[in-house]
């Protein structure tokens, strides 16, 4: 619930994601849910060279299933509340 | 905040990656929590460093939603512009969890 809710504060912010098979995407993050299935918009491939098989897909649904990284922008983080928020997670509160 | 859902996405045509690393295209006419997924119309892009993209017609499918990896909105006017009988690549690598 807390990564739910951490995400959910991250709309509208540029990210990029990397996927279980290697393949790196970048967008603006539209929405995400409660499987932490992730909707980009305006999104580009980051090896377009490598990996030409998005080129003509510009908005995206991603399944939480297959994410590996999420890179956030450095402004995105706030690493105090979230350790707060995972300690008090931790125990249980 | 807007939705995750895939709504929006009924009856437009949308580009499936799957966990084995294929590339479906289709038209979307349903889906549902588990992000199983109904294609009609559809074509699967085999990529390939020696030919280029070779659609093979599927017609109607049915996606089983653990073997999906991503859905993406196809931009019919950009995909139009693409000469995919030129583009060349490896095939995606399937997913390893």
């Amino acid at each position: 619930m807390l990564f739910f809710s951490y995400f959910k504060e991250l709309v509208g912010k540029e990210v990029t994601v990397e996927l279980k098979n290697d393949l790196a995407i970048r967008g603006t993050l539209h929405s995400v849910d409660q499987y932490l299935n992730i909707k980009l918009e305006n999104t580009r491939v980051v090896d377009q060279v490598k990996y030409p098989h998005m080129l003509s897909v510009k908005n995206c649904f991603i399944r939480g299933s297959v994410v590996r990284y999420v890179q956030l922008p450095p402004d995105g983080v706030d690493i105090e509340i979230l350790h707060d928020a995972t300690r008090r997670e931790a125990r249980g509160d | 905040m807007a939705s995750t859902s895939l709504e929006p996405l009924v009856d437009q045509t949308i580009s499936v990656i799957t966990n084995d690393g294929r590339n479906i295209v289709g038209v979307l006419k349903g889906f549902d929590q588990a992000t199983n997924l109904i294609l009609d119309e559809s074509h699967e892009r085999v990529y390939s460093t020696k030919v280029g993209v070779e659609p093979i017609v599927l017609g109607l499918y049915i996606i089983r939603g653990d073997n999906i990896a991503v859905v993406g909105e196809l931009d019919e006017e950009l995909d139009a512009s693409l000469d995919l009988t030129s583009l060349r690549a490896h095939p995606l690598k399937p997913v390893q969890h």
